[in-house]
C-alpha cells in the first residue's frame, strides 16, 4: 500500500508551519504504511551553506567529535546538528564532495541520507507519529517537503528500505507501488557502475533517475523515460531544490489526489491527508492523469 | 432529520446506526457532518432512507447499497457505490477510480468527472456521469447502462458483454471487442429516462452508443497459438 504526502508552499507566511502541516498529513496516512516513515524537507537557503544528512545505528559514538575529525583531515569547517539517529553536517556547498569522501574514510558505517543546499532527509522504522516526534518534524520550517509511510512489499523493513531515497544533490524520490523489473534493472545499473545499496525496488527507481540525469537528461526527461523503462505500479513524488514533481504509471491504480490554492500545492495518497490544510474547502482538488509528468517550482 | 457528526461519533457507530434502520423506520432523513475523506461511509445500507453527506468521502462510500438514497456534497474516493444493488447515489463533485464497480442495480450519478475504471464489471447498475470518465471504464461490463455526458478515456468497454455504453463527447480509444453501435428508438428512450433521473439536460440524440462486438464470446481455435 504505502502513503505519500507532499506540500509545496507558495505563501511565504506558511513556511514556519511547513513541518507541522507535513507531519500532520503524514500521520493521517499511518494506516497506509505503519512499518516506517520518512520525510524530505527543503529548508530556507539563507546562509548559502550546503548540508549532508547522515544516519547511524550508533549515534552517540559516531557523531561525537565528527566535525573536528573532518576538519582535521580536510581543513574544511563543518558544523553539526544531531537529531536522534540522524545528524546534519553543514559546510560550504563546494566542500560537499570532499566531506563525503572524508566521511567514507573516517566513518564508513555512516549512511548518507541526502546532500545538497537545502534538503534534509529523515527516515526510520516505526509508526509515522513516532518517527515524526523523534526528529521533531513539526518544528521544522521550509519551502516544501515530501513524506512517505511505508507498508513493505518488495524488501525488508529497515531504515535503508524506508523512503525518501536520495537521487542526487537536493533531489529525492518517494514511491507508492511496486516495481516488477527492479532485479534486472539493478543488475544493469550496477554494470554501469551505479551504486545501489539495498534489495529495495524504489532504490532502483531512484538510482535509475540519478543515472539518467548523469547521462544528461533533465529531471523531467528522466521521469518521462521512467514510463518506458520501469515496469510495475508506481505513483512517484520527486523533490527538487525548487519544487516537486508527480508521475503515475499508465495504469494508475495507485491513488493520488492533488489540491491547489493561492497558498500551496498539496499531494496526498488520499483526500484524508489534505482535509486539515487551510482553505481546503475552496481548493481546486483533482487526480493527476496517468502517464503525465507534473511539476511545480518556485 | 437526524444529524450525525462522524468525527465525534465514529464510523462503526454511524454504520451500525444506519444498519439498524428498517423498512418501517420513521427516521428517514440523515445528515452526516465531518466526513473528511473517511473510508466506508454508509456501506451496506438496506432501508428506504435518505443520507446526506456534507463534504468529501474516501474509499467505498455507499458500497453494497440497497434502497437508500445517498448524496455526497463533495467528491468521492475510490470504489464509490461498489457492488450497489438498488437505490440511488449522487456525487456532487468528482469520483475516483472504479466508481460503481460490479454494481447489480440502482443509479449512480456523478455530477463531476469519474476517474479510471468507472463501471468496471458492472452487472446491471445504471451510471450517469455529467463530466468525463478515465481509462479502462466499463472493462468486462456485463449489463446495465453507462452514460457519459463528456468524454471517455482509453480502452472504453474492453472485453465487455451486454452493457450499453453511451458517450456524448469523444472516446479516446475503444477497448478490445468494443464497437460503436446503432442508436435505435429504444436506446433514446432509455437515455431520456436516465438523463432525466440524473438531472442532466443533455439531449439523448447527441450520444453515440457502444457495446460488445461479441467476437470474444466463443473461443476461436485460430487464436490457440496466441497463448
Amino acid at each position: 500500500m504505502c502513503g505519500i504526502v507532499g506540500l509545496f508552499l507558495k505563501d511565504k507566511k506558511l513556511e514556519p508551519k511547513l513541518g507541522m502541516m507535513l507531519s500532520e498529513m503524514l500521520v493521517t496516512m499511518t494506516d497506509r504504511g505503519p512499518d516506517s516513515a520518512g520525510i524530505a524537507i527543503y529548508g530556507n537557503d539563507e546562509n548559502n551553506t550546503g548540508k549532508i544528512t547522515v544516519q547511524s545505528d550508533n549515534p552517540s559514538e559516531d557523531f561525537k567529535g565528527l566535525e573536528k575529525e573532518i576538519n582535521a583531515l580536510t581543513g574544511i569547517k563543518v558544523s553539526i546538528r544531531t537529531k536522534s539517529t540522524h545528524a546534519v553536517l553543514e559546510m560550504e556547498t563546494a566542500s560537499i564532495p570532499a566531506v563525503r569522501k572524508a566521511l567514507k574514510q573516517i566513518r564508513p558505517s555512516l549512511r548518507i541520507m541526502s546532500a545538497g543546499d537545502t534538503i534534509e532527509i529523515y527516515k526510520e522504522v516505526g509508526l509515522p507519529k513516532d518517527v515524526a516526534a523523534r526528529f521533531d518534524v513539526s518544528s521544522m520550517s521550509g519551502t516544501h517537503g515530501i513524506g512517505h509511510t511505508r507498508m513493505a512489499t518488495e524488501s525488508a523493513v529497515t531504515t535503508m528500505g524506508a523512503h525518501p531515497f536520495s537521487t542526487g544533490n537536493d533531489q529525492c524520490l518517494v514511491h507508492n507501488g511496486s516495481l516488477s523489473n527492479h532485479n534486472s534493472l539493478r543488475r544493469k545499473l550496477r554494470r554501469e557502475g551505479v551504486h545501489i545499496e539495498t534489495e529495495n525496488d524504489t532504490e532502483v527507481g531512484a538510482a535509475y533517475l540519478t543515472y539518467k540525469m548523469q547521462q544528461g537528461s533533465s529531471l523531467g526527461e528522466a521521469l518521462e523515460s521512467s514510463l518506458e523503462d520501469l515496469d510495475g505500479f508506481f505513483t512517484f513524488l520527486v523533490g527538487t531544490k525548487d519544487g516537486f514533481g508527480v508521475v503515475r504509471d499508465p495504469i494508475a491504480c495507485k491513488p493520488a489526489v492533488m489540491a491547489e490554492t493561492d497558498q500551496y500545492v498539496a499531494f496526498g495518497s488520499e483526500y484524508r491527508a489534505l482535509v486539515n490544510l487551510p482553505g481546503i474547502e475552496e481548493a481546486r482538488v483533482w487526480e493527476p492523469e496517468p502517464a503525465t509528468v507534473y511539476f511545480w517550482t518556485h | 432529520m437526524q444529524t450525525f457528526d462522524l468525527e465525534a461519533q465514529g464510523l462503526r457507530e454511524l454504520n451500525s446506526t444506519l444498519h439498524a434502520q428498517v423498512d418501517e423506520t420513521n427516521q428517514t432523513s440523515w445528515e452526516i457532518t465531518n466526513p473528511k475523506g473517511s473510508h466506508a461511509i454508509a456501506v451496506g445500507l438496506d432501508a428506504p432512507i435518505e443520507v446526506n453527506i456534507k463534504g468529501s468521502t474516501g474509499y467505498y462510500c455507499g458500497g453494497m447499497n440497497k434502497q437508500a438514497t445517498i448524496n455526497v456534497s463533495g467528491s468521492a474516493g475510490p470504489g464509490t457505490a461498489e457492488n450497489m444493488m438498488s437505490g440511488k447515489i449522487v456525487i456532487d463533485g468528482d469520483a475516483s477510480q472504479y466508481a460503481g464497480a460490479t454494481g447489480h442495480g440502482g443509479l449512480l450519478v456523478i455530477k463531476g468527472n469519474a476517474s479510471s475504471r468507472c463501471g468496471i464489471s458492472m452487472k446491471g447498475i445504471n451510471i450517469v456521469v455529467h463530466g468525463n470518465i478515465g481509462h479502462m471504464s466499463a472493462f468486462m461490463a456485463q449489463s446495465g447502462n453507462l452514460v457519459v455526458c463528456g468524454d471517455a478515456g482509453d480502452a472504453l468497454g474492453d472485453s465487455c458483454y451486454e452493457a450499453r455504453l453511451f458517450v456524448r463527447g469523444s472516446v479516446k480509444s475503444l477497448g478490445a471487442d468494443c464497437e460503436e453501435k446503432e442508436m435505435r428508438p429504444e436506446h433514446i428512450k432509455i437515455l431520456k429516462e436516465l438523463l432525466a433521473e440524473a438531472d442532466s439536460d443533455a439531449k439523448p440524440e447527441e450520444f453515440k452508443r457502444y457495446g460488445s462486438a461479441r467476437n470474444l464470446y466463443n473461443f476461436d481455435v485460430d487464436n490457440a497459438t496466441a497463448y
